[in-house]
């Protein structure tokens, strides 16, 4: 016993000693990741896509001018407090320290919330985390980039009624809203609710309790109350199972519309063939055909430094979105190191970067990433950037696009996103912003 | 040679009851309580105190809470995380209701509430014992994290259903470095550990023992098996709460219903099982090993062995590695880490003439 003690402390102390042994023109990533458990699937993807667009960078093109990008990973296990170890455990790394943290899980995101203020570490969560975050006047330092779950919703209720003839046809309409009931499901209600009094459909919210394997209840009340669509804002094995319900009941899955963390090949292939013609929503497209994929393809997996094991998983869903992440750090990179001058940053300037990010068509173009994810214009007032979201639609072997980038209904969300931040900022005292002297 | 009692002779009753009977135990725990408090703070940087030992101690604390319920009284739980849940739900309403309301009474106010729901979950332990009881108290694990996501009034209205932990303060003393948080809840958990301590060596921890040996003898002789049985309860889930209302307070700052979830239950029993069950020692040795070694794994594969697995692999291999060593321990010795720590202890008293 205590032997084990005494070669635990050892280790700890060489991990924490080795980790000041650091080269002095690189930019340090940490990469808080999950790569076991229930969401390995979603996290070996997403780390891995990233990573790999990160290799793509220090080997064609040097690093960005010329600083070499270096990253470590740390096993969260999807865990809150494993996240928050990981989080302090990686603070202090590199030459500037951490300088951003996306840890690619609600959860994690809430419990480091109050922490990256103090550490002046920017907090990026990209499809994900605390929606009232888009207001950057009380969040400076959490960034909800490109959309959020708010956003979203309204542009499932948009693609419905355009797939209904205008959203005038929507009047009268029934759609079922199937949820995971936690936190992360609910996040659509109320805004779903809202677009109900606005469009006059019938909104019928249907919770389904985690993990979300048992769902004949919630069918059986679909059967009764014959909805025109369904929104389906699963997670993991809820996905699939909701997919085969629909199929064994008999409703359409050309009527079925999912949220972004429904929408991967991880969702669709394990129903078969039930998922044929179910559509999902999505901040960035699946596809290796895009010259961004293709780069990594050459520059990458041709010198045999690629990250994913499972070389077919690359252009996947969860794939591409982890190079979204990749080109979200390394543009804000970018557009901190042009102010900042050309070296290793630490997370005061990165946030800068993050805030002054502007990615338009043109240098989405330039990216190779046109069509793949959504341009986005951050301010100091709207962290969020875009709202922007495609449809694609599962033919049984792939996920195609269906539809162009629809905008969220900004109007509502914007009021909504400005009360809950104001809410916070009263509770924890904070004095919000004046974005008009932000430099 | 130095760790043996001879010598010592015990003159008076209050002298042969003290918690530590040998000098050498006291002496070795005022040593530790010294280190704990004065050398910590000084010598350890922040992302020990905050991200490794603050944990440690609180689910120390969880275990204790946990260890008197099944190591002391015998009643199996899977609902300690729930408690917690109800701990840290309770001081932050507490702290958001009650205008000036000083924190430590919050913690102690969200201990009781979480003390008032373990009672009422621990009724079914009065007709139902062991695994059954166990399944009985899986449903609290379900129920209250589901109340605290289905009613928006424990959250505040919360858009999200999550609660962010006002700031520390006493007597205008604000808790912010990592040093200060260290210090509070070690403060907390050694206060709490030596009740706990005394309450197993007093007639209470009799009655729960004695329950626990065998409840209808228990009762034969005497003990009011229902006051008993529905008091570990009670003190039990206390300890939870209060290591829950710390765990969203001095560690974590925002948390969520679905953070205190089956699997941290486990967690916590596993901790009991590894460190040893009915052992105060064992509750922090339990903790130590659960929340320390997975991050030691986790540290060593990426500092040492990065680059030689596909990364996949090497998280895969962490909790083989994990899973290994908790089997390794529980052949070894089946009653927990504490108990080699006895043997130890043992061992070292006849040292170096064993014969």
């Amino acid at each position: 016993m205590k032997i084990s003690t005494t070669l635990i402390a050892v280790a700890l102390l060489a991990g924490v000693v080795g980790d000041t042994m650091a080269q002095a023109n690189e930019q340090f990533i940490g990469l808080p990741s999950y790569r076991v458990g229930a969401y390995a699937a979603g996290g070996s993807g997403i780390y891995g896509g990233w990573i790999d667009y990160m290799t793509l960078i220090n080997e064609r093109d040097g690093g960005v001018n010329g600083v070499k990008l270096s990253w470590e990973e740390c096993e969260t296990e999807y865990n809150n407090a494993r996240g928050v170890e990981c989080y302090e455990r990686m603070k202090k790394k590199g030459s500037t320290g951490n300088s951003v943290f996306q840890p690619l899980s609600t959860g994690i995101t809430y419990s480091v919330l109050d922490k990256v203020a103090a550490d002046k570490i920017p907090l990026v969560t990209i499809g994900y985390g605390r929606t009232d975050a888009a207001d950057g006047r009380v969040f400076p330092w959490v960034f909800p980039m490109i959309t959020t779950y708010w956003s979203q919703a309204t542009t499932m209720v948009k693609y419905i009624g355009s797939k209904e003839g205008g959203l005038d046809k929507l009047n009268g309409k029934k759609i079922a809203y199937l949820y995971h009931d936690s936190a992360y499901g609910k996040e659509g209600l109320a805004v779903l609710e809202k677009q109900a009094q606005k469009y006059g459909f019938t909104f019928v919210p249907l919770a389904v309790a985690h993990p979300g394997n048992e769902q004949q209840s919630q069918w059986l009340k679909i059967r009764q109350e014959k909805p025109d669509w369904v929104i389906l804002w699963g997670w993991g094995v809820m996905n699939p199972t909701a997919l085969k319900a629909a199929a064994k009941t008999g409703f359409s899955r050309e009527k079925m519309v999912g949220v972004w963390w429904s929408g991967a090949e991880e969702d669709t292939i394990p129903a078969g063939d039930a998922s044929k013609g179910f559509t999902a929503a999505g901040f960035n497209v699946a596809g290796a055909n895009y010259p961004v994929v293709k780069a990594i393809q050459d520059h990458v997996y041709k010198k045999n430094k690629g990250n994913m094991e499972d070389k077919s998983r690359i252009g996947s869903v969860y794939y591409n979105r982890g190079v979204v992440h990749g080109i979200i750090t390394v543009e804000a990179m970018r557009t901190a190191q042009a102010k900042f001058g050309k070296k290793p940053l630490n997370g005061d300037e990165m946030r800068w970067g993050f805030e002054h990010l502007h990615i338009d068509a043109k240098r989405l173009k330039e990216l190779g990433a046109e069509g793949f994810m959504p341009d986005l214009k951050i301010t100091c007032n709207d962290h969020e950037g875009s709202g922007k979201v495609k449809y694609q639609q599962w033919d049984g072997k792939q996920w195609k696009v269906v539809s162009d980038w629809i905008e969220p209904d900004r109007e509502m969300v914007r009021p909504m996103i400005e009360e809950s931040a104001a809410k916070y900022a009263k509770e924890k005292n904070i004095t919000p912003r004046d974005c008009s002297k932000e430099g | 040679m130095f760790y043996r009692e001879a010598g010592q002779f015990k003159t008076t009753y209050l002298a042969d009851q003290q918690i530590f009977p040998i000098t050498q135990d006291r002496i070795g725990v005022l040593l530790i309580l010294a280190v704990a408090f004065v050398a910590v703070p000084m010598l350890f940087n922040e992302y020990w105190i905050k991200a490794i030992l603050i944990p440690f101690l609180i689910f120390s604390l969880a275990a204790l809470g946990l260890n008197i319920l099944t190591g002391y009284a015998g009643q199996l739980s899977l609902g300690s995380a729930a408690f917690m849940a109800v701990g840290a739900f309770a001081s932050y309403n507490f702290m958001l209701r009650v205008d000036g309301m000083p924190i430590l009474i919050a913690f102690v106010c969200g201990g009781l509430s979480a003390a008032v729901v373990g009672i009422a979950f621990g009724l079914p332990s009065l007709r139902i014992k062991g695994f059954y009881l166990a399944v009985a108290t899986l449903a609290a694990q379900f129920f209250i994290v589901w109340a605290l996501t289905k009613f928006g009034w424990f959250s505040n209205y919360s858009s999200s259903g999550v609660i962010t932990a006002q700031e520390m303060q006493i007597f205008g003393y604000k808790f912010v470095t990592a040093e200060s948080k260290y210090l509070l809840v070690l403060s907390i958990v050694v206060l709490l550990a030596l009740a706990a301590k005394n309450m197993v060596r007093s007639s209470i921890g009799r009655a729960w023992m004695a329950v626990r040996d065998m409840d209808v003898a228990a009762e034969v002789i005497g003990i009011r098996i229902m006051h008993t049985k529905l008091l570990a309860f009670a003190v039990s889930s206390f300890y939870c709460g209060v290591a829950g209302a710390l765990y969203a307070y001095a560690y974590i700052g925002t948390v969520e219903p679905e953070g205190f979830n089956l699997d941290l239950s486990f967690k916590i029993l596993f901790m009991i099982i590894i460190g040893g069950v009915g052992s105060i020692v064992g509750a922090f040795l339990g903790a130590a090993f659960i929340v320390l070694l997975p991050i030691a794994l986790d540290v060593m594969v990426q500092e040492w062995l990065h680059g030689i697995f596909p990364p996949s692999i090497s998280s895969n291999l962490q909790l083989v590695v994990f899973g290994g060593l908790i089997i390794f321990f529980l052949i070894v010795e089946p009653h927990g880490l504490a108990r080699l720590w006895q043997i130890g202890k043992q061992k070292l008293r006849l040292w170096p003439f064993p014969h």
